[in-house]
């Protein structure tokens, strides 16, 4: 119990049990008690006229976590190679580990994945944990939970990070609850402080249209997840090999609870807007099937997919599977032509990952004008048209 | 079956504007719903009771206003809503969250056995998903994400998982937490005969305090939270906008000479 009575300074007045929000002090005997319905509160610590409460609340001191080293990527197998997120999150992670003079590590696990050691080598990994064995072929969130918690337990590193793919939000969280970590969940931007070594996580909250920095500063490793395409990709070079450090795998009954029964792929004529480079988008402006054919051409001249808001889908004007936003897909292309779009919250929650915004509409009051990179105020049926002749001179 | 389903109280997306001027977010004055995942959660859930029977908890942290959506959820059809309510949850991150549902979980379970808990995939204010995973790590159960169809056979639950690049389909032995993102079929509506009664004062929902689920303070809320945020801001300031007037030809002249010397073209 954190909370306890002085019994000498208790004069049984009762102001205590008052003020507990959880009537966890009870009075017998000109005596206070405190019950095992306390949650050490600290309310009654301020209301004590007569100092006869004590307790250990204090907020301790930030522990000593010099111990803990290295930025470690976990490297996600995809189909036998490496998922692009890891790359891309080894190239951040040389900058970090860099800004901390650490090192850069991977955790590799899987079966028969020892060949990808030098791939992680050649994109900046010094040493990798490898985990090999043939309970670990298909992802498990079990079998990898237990795996990673031992490789972190064992060799305390300062910083894991993941890929914020289905895998990595399926793992991350439940390996930081197993080990009492904190978790940032699709972070955009990390960075080192170099006045207190934390690692600043900054993602995006409210569908995009806020940002927020986020530390976690007594507990190491700081865990965060991270955005595929978010961070560049880090060129790849021949260099000295890692050192691979093999960790040995003992898995339990318990860890295959959950058994894959079958995959189905989707079929390939969906599409996925999420991996294109550009994206023509139209809303309520294009008017009907007639705007998006023109759209569909100008997405076609570009070498793009074809987009929309939820009227466009709502309206038939699109499928489903190409509604941007909130409660369609989050696209990250190059390029994002917006035509005939407000620009509601909604909507730009799914596009505001975009490198380059254009947006065409005539109202230059329209919302989606304060995420442009280049704004044209005008009739969609003017622009357009106009544009693909301009871009015929192009080539 | 007895299945509990976590629900949280979320500001209404449509009721969130930008301050045009600002570019900030306008939050003074936003409605709150149900999380929608948590509507989807609680469809997913309701639909197996209907075919096994059983009873359905829902469970929500948040102020005392958050009962609104367990009356919401009660109206759909669960049996009993239970609000996690104290001045010492507030400002939890996922951690404190998902420990202290763990710890109301495990009160719930004093009294009468859990096969099931479902949750969203993930919360419309935070998109964090993290949630589900950590509940289940609190319980020791096994976790299925990113379900879209949930059905018992032989005593195991058969979850089919919606990824990026397909479908999966996995079994699962109970008990065990699941997250939903999507299903075939839509939420049902609250019914009108049961809101009277859902929202009305002999609604069986119960409001437990840290003491009720024995939470210490430095394990939950702001205390218990692990991540702290330093900083907010607002995401606009990195896009300078270039209006390009002129008639379409002009515009249109400009602006693919402005993506060629980006190099988009
Ligand atoms: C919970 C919730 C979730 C939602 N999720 C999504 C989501 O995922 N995705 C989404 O897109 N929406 C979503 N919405 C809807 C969103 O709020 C908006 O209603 C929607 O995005 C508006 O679509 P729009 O821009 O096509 O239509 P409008 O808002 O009607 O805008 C049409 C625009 O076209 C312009 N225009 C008209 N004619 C022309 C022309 N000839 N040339 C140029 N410009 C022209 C107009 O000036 C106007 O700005 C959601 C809403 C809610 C409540
Ligand atoms: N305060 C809360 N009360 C009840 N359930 C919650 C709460 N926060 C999160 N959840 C559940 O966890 C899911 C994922 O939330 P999050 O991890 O915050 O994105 C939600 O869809 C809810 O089912």
């Amino acid at each position: 119990m954190a909370v306890w009575i002085i019994e000498d300074k208790c004069t049984g007045c009762g102001l205590c049990a008052k003020t507990c929000p959880y009537g966890a002090i009870a009075i017998e005997d000109k005596l206070a008690h405190v019950n095992e319905r306390c949650t050490e509160c600290g309310a009654c610590l301020a209301a004590c006229k007569f100092e006869a409460l004590a307790s250990d609340l204090e907020q301790e001191p930030l522990p000593d976590l010099s111990g803990y080293r290295g930025v470690w990527v976990f490297a996600e197998v995809q189909d036998g190679a490496l998922a692009q997120v890891s790359l891309e999150l080894l190239g951040e992670g040389a900058r970090l580990a860099a800004d901390l003079g650490q090192d850069l590590c991977a955790v590799l696990l899987g079966h028969g994945v020892a060949g990808l050691a030098a791939d992680l080598a050649a994109f900046g990994a010094t040493r990798v944990f490898l985990a090999d064995d043939p309970g670990l072929v298909e992802y498990s969130t079990l079998a990898y939970a237990r795996v990673l918690a031992e490789l972190v337990r064992a060799h305390a590193p300062a910083v894991l990070l993941m890929g914020a793919t289905p895998l990595g939000r399926d793992l991350a969280p439940r390996l930081s609850r197993r080990l009492d970590l904190g978790l940032t969940a699709d972070c955009t931007g990390l960075a080192i402080d170099q006045e207190t070594g934390n690692l600043l996580q900054t993602r995006p909250a409210f569908g995009g249209n806020v940002m927020a920095t986020i530390v976690t500063p007594r507990v190491r490793p700081q865990m965060a997840t991270v955005r595929p395409g978010v961070m560049g990709l880090p060129t790849r070079r021949a260099g000295t090999p890692a050192v691979v450090v093999r960790h040995p795998v003992v898995l339990e009954a318990n860890d295959g609870l959950v058994r894959l029964l079958a995959r189905q792929a989707r079929t390939s004529q969906a599409v996925d807007l999420s991996q294109a480079r550009v994206i023509v988008a139209g809303g309520r402006g294009c008017r009907g099937a007639g705007g998006f054919a023109l759209l569909a051409e100008l997405a076609q001249a570009l070498g793009g997919e074809l987009g929309g808001t939820r009227v466009a889908m709502e309206e038939g004007w699109i499928s489903p599977e190409r509604q941007i936003g909130q409660t369609g897909l989050t696209v990250r292309p190059e390029l994002y032509l917006a035509c005939g779009i407000s620009g509601a919250i909604q909507h730009r929650a799914g596009c505001l990952g975009a490198r380059y915004i254009v947006a065409v509409n005539r109202d230059r009051r329209a919302p989606i004008f304060q995420v442009a990179d280049y704004a044209i105020a005008g009739d969609l049926f003017k622009v357009v048209p106009a544009l693909m002749e301009a871009l015929k001179g192009v080539d | 079956m007895n299945i509990a389903v976590l629900v949280k109280q979320v500001p209404d997306s449509a009721d969130i504007k930008m301050d045009p001027k600002t570019g900030t977010l306008v939050r003074e004055g936003v409605a709150s719903v149900m999380n929608p995942d948590d509507r989807l959660a609680l469809e997913a859930a309701l639909g197996l009771k209907d075919a096994l029977g059983g009873t359905l908890t829902a469970l929500s942290m948040g102020p005392p206003q958050a009962v609104d959506v367990l009356s919401e959820a009660l109206a759909m059809g669960a049996d009993r809503g239970v609000l996690l309510s104290d001045r010492n949850f507030a400002g939890a991150d996922t951690w404190a969250t998902s420990y202290t549902l763990g710890r109301a979980l495990e009160a719930l379970m004093a009294t009468a056995p859990l096969d099931l808990v479902v949750c969203g995939r993930q919360a419309s204010d935070g998109d964090t998903a993290q949630i589900g995973p950590q509940v289940a790590e609190h319980l020791g159960w096994p976790q299925v994400t990113y379900a879209e169809r949930l059905e018992m056979a032989d005593g195991e639950l058969l979850v089919w998982r919606r990824l990026t690049g397909g479908v999966e389909k996995v079994a699962c032995p109970l008990p065990a937490v699941v997250t939903v993102l999507a299903l075939e079929r839509l939420p049902r509506w609250p019914r009108v005969g049961r809101l009277l009664w859902a929202c009305g004062d002999k609604a069986p929902i119960e409001s437990w305090n840290a003491a009720d689920i024995a939470a210490p303070a430095r394990l939950t809320g702001l205390r218990g939270s692990l991540t702290q945020v330093v900083k907010t801001f607002s995401p606009k300031s990195e896009r300078a906008t270039r209006w390009l007037e002129g008639g379409s030809v002009e515009q249109a002249r400009d602006l693919v000479n402005g993506l060629r010397a980006l190099k988009l073209l």
